[in-house]
């Protein structure tokens, strides 16, 4: 629990919380809001980035971290390896166990093709179990898709793909029609209307939500749908290099991650569904993201000649967890906010309006700390500023907090904090990629019968994505990548031949741009070992 | 930052690790690189179920690791998956009572009552409160208790009468949602307007904007007043 410095700053805050309670603090003019962003969000810090020297997004820039994957040599030799016996003839192959992996798996299947689904873990594994607070869509009398497209793209800052952001709001009804009649146990009211409610930067309340645990319910039921249509599943077998004819993908690489063996799978079409790159923690950043999101898809489109995009802008979720140190970066849903819960710095201070974008948020809570000086800091010295979550109880009544974020609760009550009596400290962490694969609104990638979506593909969001769009495109693009895929592959008699030369250009490139041969990806799984312990090993049984 | 250590026993063998870590980042620090039994690392995903006993108790303990702080003398295993038995079924066909979910799971009528099962949760959900909730044929019940269920296993791991309780669960929770709640009307006009093209105008328009005029429309947009 909370002692010294950080006991006094709490009395502080809850000696304001009176006078906060019905304190109005505005939206941030466009100009103050592009200020705040080009001093404090880590997008606009130059030395984090590099630009890219080979590969089909040569020239942009993105930070070191993921460079360090798009430019690596791949642990197999192309020159070397055996292709020759074709283990699994498929038609649609499913990379990646999330949302948009299960989607597409169930739309593609529905659509007739023969399908396998591949995940490096278990199918479910993603960040997509992890998202508590809500799915947008615009289903409300006073709402409409054409208001949500405009909260989509004034939160992009205008960088949006017009087209994606249409598929995203105009499907996203029928996503939720889907999903309510899967199953999914959305809050409502007693008469069936969806309770919703706002999220950072929307203008109507469409936060639909399955208390605060929205992305597990949504995944637990597609998972289970999955394993009732009997969709074929290989769980801990990562693609690890995709094959092509020269042009065309026609199949991918598979490892298993247990016996680490190989195998070969033929395949007309392929969805790249594998999420995000948390795990490689730019700029040390913690993350909220879970543990196989190391950005393998990316890497293995990108050899393949698939084009990046937004690569350069990386959404920081502002309130993670800054204390206790057993859950630094983890997620403190944007539901704390919707609801109620107060931004205050070390005096108890308000210093920005709650639902901001994330980007705008994020920055001010960095500029709070660092700039101003006036966080407060945790006992590991990490900065943080307090989220003040009894004054929920406050406006909504006792048990509010336990009823509505039961997740939330639980995590902290782990700790001995009861944040319906005492607040929390947060920071801002590593959450989500707002770029990826640059793909149409079939989700096709510049490879022909390569498709992404979820996490994996970019352009949806522009430059920061809002709260609750990030389920919403996982099942819109998810499903539209399964339709599209198996549409595409019912029209190809058979799979061209599988080669690897892609590979083979793909490292001369690195050669002739001086990148060292130590540089390995896909990363797979993230390095936590002691670091003592991870370098002093022999490879005995190799 | 020094930290103290303690001795904890994976699968039998002795490791120091400091005293302010959780189960799964001890692990970590003495060398264990997951592929198994760790997902989310925040209590969300139920990869990392762990069973584990204390030195001079008799007793099993069960936690998740990614939660649960190592102790001194801490013998531990991680159980990262429960070959549970999971029926197959389509919802839109099914009726939400408890014929249906014994049918499914004939086994949740063998229930001791012994609640071994509500004791291992680490969620700390009333299991076999659900359990009976759904026996009886209150389904609504059963999805309401078990909805924090993050289909960890170690409920089943602990059940005398080998009952799935996280799958009676999740077809608990379906069958209420799809079948007993009320559907949103809203919803379904909406999705009926999307088909027939009201928004399409609307939509092309903002679509062609220049960035400007976007800006000055997001900027002038009203925003509801939350209740």
């Amino acid at each position: 629990m909370y002692t010294g410095k950080i006991l006094e700053s709490m009395k502080r805050l809850e000696a304001t919380r009176g006078e906060r309670l019905h304190q109005e603090i505005p939206l941030l003019s466009p100009d103050d809001r592009q200020s705040l962003l080009e001093g404090f969000h880590p997008d606009y810090k130059e030395a984090i980035f590099r630009t890219l020297k080979v590969g089909p997004s040569k020239g942009e820039r993105t930070p070191k971290e993921f460079a360090d994957v798009f430019e690596a040599y791949s642990a197999i030799d192309p020159a070397k390896f055996d292709l020759s016996s074709v283990d699994l003839d498929v038609d649609v192959l499913v990379v990646g166990g999330g949302g948009a992996g299960a989607a597409a798996a169930l739309v593609a299947q529905e659509h007739g093709a023969n399908v396998l689904l591949v995940t490096k873990l278990r199918l479910g594994d993603s960040n997509t179990v992890m998202a508590q607070g809500g799915i947008q869509g615009a289903d409300k009398e006073n709402d409409s898709p054409a208001i949500h497209y405009l909260d989509v793209m004034g939160g992009g800052r205008y960088f949006n793909d017009p087209k994606l952001v249409e598929a995203l709001v105009s499907d996203a009804p029928d996503v939720l029609a889907w999903l309510e009649r899967l199953g999914v146990m959305f809050d409502k009211e007693p008469d069936g209307t969806m309770t919703t409610i706002h999220g950072g930067g929307t203008s109507r309340m469409r936060m639909h939500a399955a208390r605060d645990y929205t992305g597990g319910e949504m995944m637990k039921t597609l998972r289970d749908e999955v394993l009732n249509h009997d969709v074929p599943i290989m769980e801990f077998a990562a693609a690890y290099e995709l094959l092509t004819d020269g042009k065309k993908v026609t199949g991918a690489v598979l490892y298993n991650m247990e016996t680490e063996e190989y195998l070969i799978v033929r395949a007309k079409t392929v969805i790249l569904a594998t999420g995000g790159g948390g795990r490689l923690h730019v700029s040390g950043f913690p993350t909220t993201n879970h543990y196989g999101a190391t950005a393998d898809g990316l890497v293995l489109g990108y050899r393949v000649g698939a084009p990046l995009t937004f690569m350069d802008t990386i959404q920081y979720h502002p309130t993670g967890a800054a204390f206790p140190e057993q859950i630094l970066g983890q997620l403190v849903t944007e539901k704390v906010r919707s609801i109620g819960g107060q931004i205050t710095n070390v005096d108890g201070n308000r210093f920005i309006y709650e639902l901001e974008t994330r980007d705008v948020e994020a920055a001010a809570v960095i500029r709070e700390c660092l700039g101003k000086k006036k966080g407060v800091e945790t006992p590991s010295g990490q900065p943080a500023v307090w989220l003040d979550t009894p004054i929920i109880e406050v406006l909504h009544g006792a048990g509010t907090i336990k009823k509505r974020l039961p997740a939330m609760f639980r995590q902290y009550e782990r700790f001995g904090i009861d944040m319906s009596e005492v607040p929390i400290l947060i920071y801002p962490t590593q959450h989500y990629q707002n770029g990826g694969l640059k793909i149409d609104a079939h989700c096709e990638t510049k490879v022909k019968n390569l498709y992404a979506s979820g996490e994996a593909a970019g352009g949806v969001h522009g430059r920061n994505r809002l709260m609750g769009n990030s389920l919403l495109d996982v099942i819109v693009f998810g499903r539209r990548a399964g339709a599209a895929a198996a549409e595409r592959a019912a029209g190809i008699k058979r799979a061209g031949k599988l080669s690897l030369d892609h590979l083979s250009k793909f490292h001369k490139e690195l050669k002739s741009a001086r990148v060292g041969k130590g540089r390995i990806s896909p990363m797979l799984l993230p390095e936590y070992r002691r670091p003592e312990a991870a370098k002093k090993k022999i490879n005995a049984l190799a | 930052m020094a930290s103290e250590m303690v001795t904890i026993y994976v699968m039998g063998k002795a490791y120091e690790v400091p005293r302010d870590l959780t189960i799964m980042k001890a692990m970590e620090y003495a060398g264990y690189r997951f592929i198994r039994g760790c997902g989310c690392r925040g209590a969300f995903c139920g990869a990392c179920g762990t069973v584990y006993r204390t030195k001079d108790d008799y007793r099993l303990k069960v936690g998740l690791a990614c939660q649960e702080m190592v102790q001194d003398e801490m013998y531990l295993a991680e159980i990262p998956f429960f070959p549970g038995n999971k029926a197959t079924y389509n919802v839109d066909k099914l009726k939400p009572n408890s014929e249906t979910v014994l049918k499914l799971y004939p086994e949740v009528f063998r229930c001791l009552s012994c609640n071994a099962c509500t004791k291992a949760c680490p969620q700390d959900i009333e299991v076999m409160e659900y359990v009976q909730a759904a026996l009886r044929g209150d389904i609504e019940k059963a999805a309401d208790l078990s909805f924090d269920c993050i289909l960890c296993g170690l409920c089943a791991s602990r059940c005398p009468a080998e009952i799935v309780q996280y799958n009676v669960a999740l077809l608990c929770r379906r069958l209420y949602s799809a079948k007993i709640a009320p559907r949103a009307k809203h919803l379904d006009k909406r999705v009926k307007a999307v088909k027939r093209g009201k928004f399409d105008k609307e939509l092309a328009k903002l679509m062609k904007m220049k960035k400007s005029q976007l800006a000055k429309l997001y900027s002038e947009r009203e925003i509801q007043k939350a209740d």
